[in-house]
């Protein structure tokens, strides 16, 4: 059976084509955060004022945040499957932990700017601050809109007055919430975790 | 009635196709979230435990294989066509290429 035909439409190619939307846009993102971590990897090391990475950084906290979001991908992927399964109930239950989590995770990262704010690390203070709350920055803003699409959700699933198949439409929101969870991944190791 | 037991028939077997197109169950789920809590965990170690030169490798690696578990199998991307992948990765190395080659320029990897 084609992909396309597993989820209930067809196409002339014979795969979804929300989906190979989706991958698309998700390539092209890599370009997007690609941009901003080789910058910050570039001006890491340029403190001219200001507090120094390894002197801002609070390693334990941000392992908790890194875990609490590795975690939502769990739920997230629960919230795929009772989809598929046509759970209802089991999809909204998973839907509304991911964006918990996902609302813990920010509500972190807001923490921490404040803290590295009250230590001396404003955007202009340095090419390191400016590059830190660019990249950060930017993560914090597509989870955040992540969650509010995860909140969307829920709310339409409520109403169902969901357009096409809710599965895919799940999946398709997983897919761009993973996407995010990769992304910090990779800024995990290459900023809290690799010393300037 | 036929046409709605019908019609239930027909959501089951779209069920089961979807589980043999994804490949996964739950706890097979829950199995890849506690590995990437673990090499998370393994990750947080190397900045308390001196892994001497291994350090740097030891911590890419790990940020790989993180990243490969949540796209295959978080993603789906092992069990879906294989365009999918193609439009994926192609972005993803795309993006490699250019910054690598936009770092040599500033003689990032030679500092």
């Amino acid at each position: 059976m084609t992909d396309a035909a597993v989820h209930g439409h067809e196409s002339s190619t014979g795969i979804s084509n929300i989906k190979l939307g989706m991958w698309t846009f998700l390539g092209s993102e890599c370009l997007l955060f690609g941009g901003l971590i080789s910058t910050y990897m570039l001006y890491r090391g340029r403190v001219t004022g200001g507090p120094r990475p390894a002197q801002i950084f609070d390693i334990p906290f941000t392992s908790v945040s890194s875990f609490v979001l590795l975690m939502s991908s769990l739920t997230m992927v629960l919230a795929v499957s009772a989809a598929h399964k046509s759970e209802d109930k089991k999809t909204n239950l998973w839907l509304t932990v991911t964006a918990l989590l996902g609302a813990t995770f920010v509500g972190g990262q807001v923490y921490e700017f404040t803290a590295f704010y009250n230590e001396g690390l404003g955007f202009s203070t340095s090419l390191f601050g400016s590059s830190f709350y660019t990249l950060t920055g930017f993560h914090g803003v597509h989870v955040t809109v992540g969650i509010i699409m995860l909140m969307a959700l829920v709310g339409i699933f409520k109403r169902s007055e969901v357009p096409g198949k809710k599965a895919e439409v799940v999946e398709m929101i997983g897919l761009y919430w993973h996407f995010v969870d990769i992304v910090w991944i990779i800024i995990f190791t290459l900023v809290y975790l690799i010393p300037v | 009635m036929t046409t709605d037991t019908t019609h239930k028939a027909a959501g089951t077997e779209l069920a089961e196709n979807h589980a043999e197109t994804h490949g996964m169950s739950n706890a097979g789920y829950i199995r890849i979230a506690a590995i990437l809590a673990a090499i998370t965990a393994l990750e947080v170690s190397t900045v308390y435990i001196d892994f001497g030169p291994f350090f740097l490798p030891a911590l890419l690696i790990m940020m790989a294989v993180k990243f490969i578990m949540v796209v295959s199998y978080f993603m789906h991307l092992k069990f879906d066509n294989k365009i999918f992948s193609f439009m994926f990765y192609a972005g993803l190395i795309l993006a490699v290429g250019v910054y690598a080659a936009f770092l040599a320029t500033f003689k990032f990897f030679i500092q």
